[in-house]
Formats: structure tokens, C-alpha cells, sequence
């Protein structure tokens, strides 16, 4: 479980986050939506202790964020930043392979080797695991970064936009991914999304954020209503049930 | 492949090092054997204190151009000679112990070093700030020591001047042993990191999602660059851009940044171009004090170039 407490977050003066309170429970995908500028990524990033904390507490799984060393932290929770650039000439399989480290400094043993497979075939990179970071498509390199969080086989997964760059297909297929790792493995999904409609076909609950404080946060069907999105985004959508599900039509 | 490659380069260094030794043995052959393998040592020494503070460095910085002098290392070095000079005179600093003084100085660095450097890492300050201070305090330092080098005595002066610039020729053998302790027990602390530099190459965010202790780790390894940094200024002087060249060499001939590889590599290429070079210009174009001039113009020439090539950052 996460236990969000309190947390407030400046920037420099600039506030970011105001006394946010927030608890997840273990299991499902949890999709964080809201404008931008919300204060999501901030919040994820404070989750996963890439930024120190100044008010508030976090702890995952009662390891408290800011205290626990980062290598114990690691094999609970895996992060995912927006625009990662990976500097360093590597193979995919190595870098996927990079998602071992916390479990085992030195070399990789069999099982991790097992991960590492299982990681790139789970997001269709088993063509591409000897070919160069560098020469790779946005989307893939997106998808060779989620295959590493994955790999390093943590019960939370924290993902920032991880659909960015990613077109239709594989948008869908990670969405289904994420969903049967949540299914099937048990682990808790926390996504920053901006497609409301990913949200609303794949995630068990929604939590939309604006101006730093959490405005709305519930099921797909609570949260993709009219007044409900115009409350967050700041304009009227057409909402639709179809399959049982409801979608926004923003672009209209 | 690129295991292939490192016994090469080790082969290589091998036989640089036995060129060194064997080429015009004559005379009395137990004394000038000493000699050279004193001086040999030093050289070795220098090569892979370079070449290894050069690879940590460029990893935890991220960036392909950068060499520790850059951050003003080896200026603060010599502004605490010139200082020393400045305060003792030069009677006063000839006639300290030198194994004494060198100690105290690398440890003046790392504290240096580390005053200068944690702070902006606490604070989480961006590299590229960092690094832009970095350049700033190496402009200061350097001014300081000019400054300093106009007030003194123009006899004293003579006394700095010889550690101000490189001289593979006239090594330091005197702090031969101290020095190798430093070196061999850096090296050793490298070593044991290089998974943990893989992880470091992958940027802030990425290495503290998988449990590296980022700040910690990089104010570690900064003292440990600063370290030897302080061994290779006090054998033989500043060089710019040995350790640039070096790193480069090194990580084109395995096509690899895995430290595992990567660190030997820069270690072995550094000895076989030192090494190398001194052999080369001792006895086939005989003039031994050119090759500081020709490492740092061809270093120079690479610097550009990559900066020309964009160095893939």
C-alpha cells in the first residue's frame, strides 16, 4: 500500500503540490490524470524518492520513502520518468538487464537472465535485443525503458506518460500489458496518463489532480462525467458509454 | 570482442613497457635498469591514475568532452604549491619532507574538492551548473596563482614553475611509493564500483529508481577522481587533455562504456601512449621533454573533433 500523508511540495516559490493525501491500495492500475501542470509528476517522483520530501510523509508498503536506503526501496518500487534519455551506448538487453541491479549487484544469474527475457517478450522487444539504444524509435526506446521498471520485478510500478511516442498499437498493447500485470502478477500500476480514454478502457480507478491538490478520484464511471471532466480540464466533453465503458469525446 | 581487444591492449602495453626498459641498455646495466623501472613506475602510474579518473569522471558527469581538469582540479593543485611557496619561501618549501607535503595536499584537494562539490550536490544543483562553477573556480584559481606568482620572489618563482608544467621527463621518483599506495588503492575502489558506474551512466533519475544513493555515491567518487588527480599533478604536472584522449581511444578500440571493459581499457591505452610515447621520443626522435607538447596538441585535435562530431553526448 502507499500511503500518501499531507505532502505539500515547493519548486524554488513556486508551490507545486498543497497538503495532498492519497492511499493506494495494492493490486489494480491507477491512473492519475489532470492538466498540465497539475502537480502529477511531482507527485510520482516524490513517491519514488527522485526529489526529497519537505512536508508530508510517504511510505510504500510502511517503508517510509525518505529514509528507507534506496536499494530496499528498489526491489518494492520502480519508476519510470518522463523523457528518460539513456547517455551510455547500450544494447536493450543490457539495459533491460540494468533492472536487476537492485536484487544482485555483480553478474547476472540464470534467473535474472529468465527475467530479462520474460521483460522484453512481455513488451514485444525480443526482436530488438541486440540492437544499439541509439538507433531505436522513440517508441521503442519507450518500450526497452518499461521493459527495465518491469524487470526489476517490484510489486509497485510508477509510470510517467509512458505512453508518450508510443502510436496506437503499441499504446493498446503496453495499456494490456500493464493491465495483466496487475491481473496476473498481483502488482499495483500507477500511471500518469493524459488520455482519459486509456484510463477509462484499462484502470481500476481513477485520480485526477489540478493546481496541485487532488480535485476528483474514483471508478472510470465516476470520474468521465461531463461535469466531473469540466471541473478538472476547464471545458465541456461529450461523455459516451460504449461497451460498457465511458469515453470522452474531447477532440470534439 | 572486446575481451579480444583488452588482451590486445594489454599485449600491448606489455611490450611498450619492455621497449622501455631493453631500448639502448648499455653501461652499467643494474643501475640504469632501476632507473628506468623507477620511472617506469611513475609513468604506469600517471597513465592509469589519468585514464581512470578521466572514465569516472565523463561517466558521472555524463558528458564525452569533459576531463577533471576542467573542474578545476589540477588548478586548485597548483594554487596549493604556489600558496605554499607563497607562505614558507622557497627554501622553506624545497626543504619539507616530500612525502609529507604530498600527503597533506592530496588530502587538502579531497577536502577541497569535497567543500566545493557536496554543497552543489546537496543541494541538487544540475551538472551542467556544476560544472559551470567547476570552470569558474578553475579560472580562480588560476588567477590566484598568478597572482601569487607576481608577488613573489622571482628565485621562488623558478621553484613553482617546475611543477607548473608537464614534464614526463623529469617524474617526481621521490614520491614514488606514497603515490602508488593512493593509485593502487584507488584503483582497487574503481574496480569494485564499475557495476554501480553502469548504473551511474544512466542518469540521476534512472540510478536512483534502481537503488543507487545518488548523492552519496557521486561525492565518493568525485574524492576518489580528485585523489588521483592529485597523484598524476604531483608526479609529472597538469595535463589537459591525456585523460580526454585517452578515454576516447580507449572506448572506440572496445566499442563498449560497460566499466567492466571500459576501465582496464583506459588504464592499458594510457600506459601504451605514455609509455609508448616516452619510448618513441627518448630514443627514435630524441628530444624527451616534446611529448606533454604532442600528447596535449593531439589531445587538443580530439577535443575539437569531438566537438565537431557532436560526441553523441
Amino acid at each position: 500500500m502507499i500511503r500518501i500523508n499531507n505532502v505539500s511540495f515547493k519548486h524554488r516559490a513556486t508551490p507545486i503540490l498543497h497538503d495532498v493525501s492519497l492511499d493506494i491500495a495494492k493490486g489494480g492500475v491507477v491512473a492519475l490524470i489532470g492538466p498540465n501542470g497539475a502537480g502529477k509528476s511531482t507527485l510520482l517522483s516524490l513517491v519514488a524518492r527522485l526529489q526529497a520530501l519537505q512536508t508530508g510523509t510517504i511510505s510504500v508498503d510502511g517503508l517510509p520513502v525518505d529514509t528507507t536506503p534506496g536499494r530496499d526501496l528498489a526491489k518494492v518500487l520502480a519508476i519510470l520518468r518522463q523523457d528518460t534519455t539513456v547517455a551510455s551506448r547500450l544494447r536493450v538487453r543490457e539495459l533491460v538487464g540494468f533492472g536487476r541491479f537492485p536484487h544482485g549487484r555483480d553478474r547476472l544469474t540464470d534467473e535474472d537472465h529468465a527475467i530479462v527475457d520474460a521483460a522484453m517478450a512481455q513488451f514485444d522487444l525480443t526482436d530488438l535485443s541486440d540492437r544499439f539504444i541509439e538507433t531505436l524509435s522513440g517508441g521503442q526506446r519507450q518500450r526497452a525503458l518499461v521493459a527495465m521498471a518491469f524487470a526489476q520485478g517490484t510489486d509497485y510500478l510508477l509510470l510517467d506518460e509512458p505512453l508518450n511516442n508510443l502510436d496506437m498499437y503499441y499504446s493498446r498493447a503496453l495499456m494490456r500489458s500493464l493491465r495483466s500485470v496487475a491481473d496476473a502478477g498481483g502488482k499495483t500500476v500507477v500511471i500518469v496518463l493524459h488520455d482519459i480514454n486509456q484510463a477509462s478502457a484499462h484502470a481500476d480507478r481513477i485520480v485526477a489532480m489540478k493546481d496541485g491538490r487532488i480535485v476528483a478520484d474514483g471508478t472510470p464511471a465516476d470520474i468521465l462525467t461531463p461535469d466531473r471532466l469540466e471541473a478538472v480540464f476547464g471545458f465541456r466533453m461529450r461523455v459516451e458509454t460504449i461497451a460498457g465503458k465511458p469515453f470522452a469525446l474531447h477532440q470534439l | 570482442m572486446a575481451d579480444r581487444r583488452l588482451f590486445g591492449l594489454g599485449l600491448g602495453a606489455f611490450a611498450v613497457a619492455a621497449a622501455f626498459l631493453a631500448i639502448g641498455l648499455k653501461g652499467n646495466i643494474a643501475f640504469v635498469l632501476e632507473l628506468r623501472l623507477l620511472k617506469l613506475a611513475a609513468l604506469v602510474q600517471v597513465g592509469v591514475a589519468i585514464a581512470v579518473s578521466t572514465v569516472i569522471f565523463q561517466t558521472v558527469t555524463g558528458n564525452r568532452i569533459l576531463t577533471p581538469s576542467i573542474m578545476g582540479l589540477d588548478a586548485l593543485y597548483l594554487f596549493g604549491q604556489m600558496l605554499l611557496v607563497f607562505l614558507l619561501g622557497g627554501v622553506g618549501y624545497v626543504a619539507l619532507d616530500p612525502q609529507l607535503k604530498f600527503g597533506l595536499e592530496v588530502l587538502f584537494l579531497m577536502g577541497l574538492a569535497c567543500a566545493l562539490l557536496l554543497p552543489m550536490l546537496r543541494s541538487r544543483l544540475d551538472m551542467g551548473l556544476m560544472l559551470l562553477a567547476g570552470v569558474v573556480f578553475g579560472v580562480l584559481f588560476r588567477s590566484l596563482q598568478s597572482l601569487l606568482a607576481r608577488l613573489i620572489d622571482p628565485n621562488e618563482f623558478s621553484v613553482v614553475q617546475s611543477a607548473s608544467f608537464a614534464n614526463f621527463n623529469a617524474v617526481r621518483t621521490d614520491l614514488l611509493v606514497f603515490a602508488a599506495i593512493v593509485t593502487v588503492l584507488a584503483i582497487i575502489i574503481a574496480w569494485r564500483s564499475r557495476h554501480v558506474l553502469d548504473v551511474i551512466s544512466l542518469g540521476p533519475d534512472a540510478a536512483t529508481g534502481l537503488g543507487v544513493n545518488w548523492a552519496g555515491t557521486v561525492a565518493g567518487l568525485l574524492l576518489l577522481v580528485s585523489a588521483l588527480v592529485a597523484v598524476s599533478t604531483a608526479l609529472v604536472g597538469p595535463v589537459a587533455f591525456f585523460g580526454l584522449l585517452v578515454a576516447a581511444l580507449a572506448e572506440r578500440i572496445v566499442d563498449s562504456r560497460r566499466h567492466a571493459v571500459l576501465l582496464p581499457a583506459a588504464a592499458l591505452t594510457g600506459i601504451v601512449v605514455l609509455v609508448g610515447g616516452q619510448t618513441l621520443f627518448q630514443h627514435a626522435l630524441g628530444s624527451a621533454t616534446a611529448l606533454g607538447v604532442v600528447i596535449e596538441f593531439v589531445g587538443g585535435l580530439i577535443f575539437l573533433l569531438l566537438l565537431v562530431l557532436g560526441s553523441r553526448k
